[in-house]
């Protein structure tokens, strides 16, 4: 259903998807197929809020804390495959 | 279509149930009641309704709701009653809250789905019906949610699949006599293109009586367990047979949590706010979103979630091998059967609820706090256009579903 993830490029949150602060981190919910996915740490939420300022994800990666970004590109994997991000608009689809 | 409470087993993370035990900033699995006035009068009704409760919610009080839900970014919430489709603003309602970005998802006997509805439900975003059926046969159903309720329920899941509505749901509450119609009851929705929904009979409302008659045996619950192992994720329950954890290696997908108070709760037809749905009685209840802070306020500081939201001690069941697979099982259940909170589930598969359970005399358990059963001698069901209400709130007030 969804492209492969690629790191390489850069990612935004899904227009349809709405993140509802938790204690542990956020709630994000698709309204197009209605799945719930939970981001369990803070810093990931702030990690998907961030993504559409950089080009790709390996350099929003790079703003973490080294220990912990193999684990956050697994999370971002799994947001990619449930299409809570989204690959940004290539730049010649830009307006 | 993925409801909030069944997450995808992807999305079933199991640290997140020592964070859910905390309670979350809104709930994530609302139900709503919008009616007491129902055109049935089914023995197990967990809410017992039949006559509207003429201090309902008044369309504004019901829009200011919707308002307060889509500002805690509550998604989805899970409608029911009564029959909420008697309600005369029901469409409206719902096209409001799906508007608003409230997804809603509604339980019905069918009354109101005929082929017009159907199709334009079939056209509406965000919109998820439940059908309730409890037998897979007429026989078995009717004898439970009384005559002319089979084929009311089947004419509505025809409509809906003829109108090209994918994936409604079926739901159907486990009794003694239907356990044995499982795979019958998938093969109906198999034939409507529709999901299958099981759920647990809670001995709540009017299902206190019924309980003890109708609650599956041991043998079936053993049969429920490994049926749904088998079935794995095509089957919902609402995780409600999380009780029957301790019967196998292989945990049933889902939360095993009670999530009452903390991920889940009730809003009555009265604006009454509850623990949960199978728990109508004023030991659980929060408050009301009548109140000056509203639902919001309930939600957060209510004295009755900070209770729940506590690491619950598990009592007599602590010790017990089978505590992290069962959690000591459903609240409600308990409470209305008489057995203590912190104890055994009265369907407690190592069987330490059924040995604790009062003898005969159950004259001293706790009444639910509401009762709106139709009066008299059991209704015959129907449409209610052909009963004569005895007085004037026993008309529907309100009207349609989806």
């Amino acid at each position: 259903m969804t492209a492969p993830f690629e790191p390489g490029r850069g990612y935004q949150l899904n227009p349809d998807v709405a993140l509802r602060p938790e204690p542990f981190g956020a709630l994000a919910y698709h309204f197009g197929t209605r799945r719930l996915s939970f981001l369990k740490a803070p810093d990931l939420v702030e990690l998907v809020r961030g993504l559409s300022a950089h080009r790709s994800v390996s350099d929003a990666l790079a703003t973490m804390p080294d220990g912990r970004r193999d684990a956050y590109l697994r999370a971002l994997a799994a947001l990619a495959a449930a299409d809570m991000i989204v690959p940004q608009p290539s730049r010649s689809e830009m307006p | 279509m993925t409801t909030n409470c069944e997450p995808a087993p992807s999305e079933r993370v199991p640290a997140l149930v020592e964070q859910f035990k905390g309670g979350l900033a809104a709930p994530i699995c609302l139900t709503w009641e919008w009616t007491y006035a129902c055109n049935l009068s089914c023995v197990h009704c967990l809410s017992s309704s039949g006559r509207r409760d003429p201090a309902e919610l008044t369309t504004a009080e019901m829009r200011s709701v919707i308002d307060e839900l889509r500002a805690m970014q509550v998604f989805y919430v899970n409608v029911g009653g009564g029959e909420p489709t008697v309600r005369p603003d029901f469409w409206e309602l719902l096209d409001y809250a799906v508007t608003s970005q409230v997804g809603v998802k509604f339980s019905t006997n069918g009354l109101r789905l005929d082929a017009e509805r159907a199709q334009r439900l079939a056209a509406t975003d965000y919109v998820d019906v439940q059908v309730s059926l409890d037998g897979a046969s007429r026989e078995v159903n009717d004898a439970v949610r009384g005559h002319g309720s089979y084929d009311m329920a089947l004419r509505a899941m025809e409509n809906l699949a003829e109108a090209g509505f994918r994936d409604f749901k079926i739901s159907v509450v486990m009794t003694r006599h239907n356990v044995p119609q499982l795979d019958e009851f998938a093969a109906i929705a198999d034939r409507f293109g529709a999901q299958l929904r099981i759920t647990r009979l809670r001995p709540s409302g009017r299902g206190a009586d019924a309980w003890h008659e109708l609650h599956p045996t041991d043998q079936q619950q053993r049969e429920i367990y490994s049926w749904l192992v088998d079935r794995g994720d095509r089957v919902l329950t609402g995780d409600s047979f999380f009780h029957l954890n301790a019967l196998g290696a292989t945990p049933l997908p889902g939360l095993n949590l009670c999530g009452a108070g903390r991920v889940v709760c009730l809003i009555d037809p009265v604006g009454d706010v509850y623990a949960c749905p199978f728990a109508i009685h004023d030991a659980f209840r929060a408050g009301t979103v009548r109140s000056p802070g509203g639902f919001a306020e309930v939600w957060r500081s209510a004295p009755l979630f900070a209770d729940l939201r506590t690491d619950t001690s598990g009592g007599a069941c602590r010790s017990c091998s089978a505590f992290s697979s069962c959690q000591g099982g459903c609240m409600a259940a308990k409470f209305f059967t008489g057995l203590p909170l912190d104890g055994p589930d009265p369907e407690c598969v190592k069987g330490h609820g059924a040995s604790a359970l009062p003898g005969l005399d159950r004259g001293g358990l706790p009444r639910p706090a509401k009762d709106h059963s139709h009066g008299g001698q059991a209704v015959p069901l129907g449409m209610p256009s052909v009963r004569v209400p005895a007085k004037l709130c026993d008309s529907s007030p309100l009207a349609d579903t989806a």
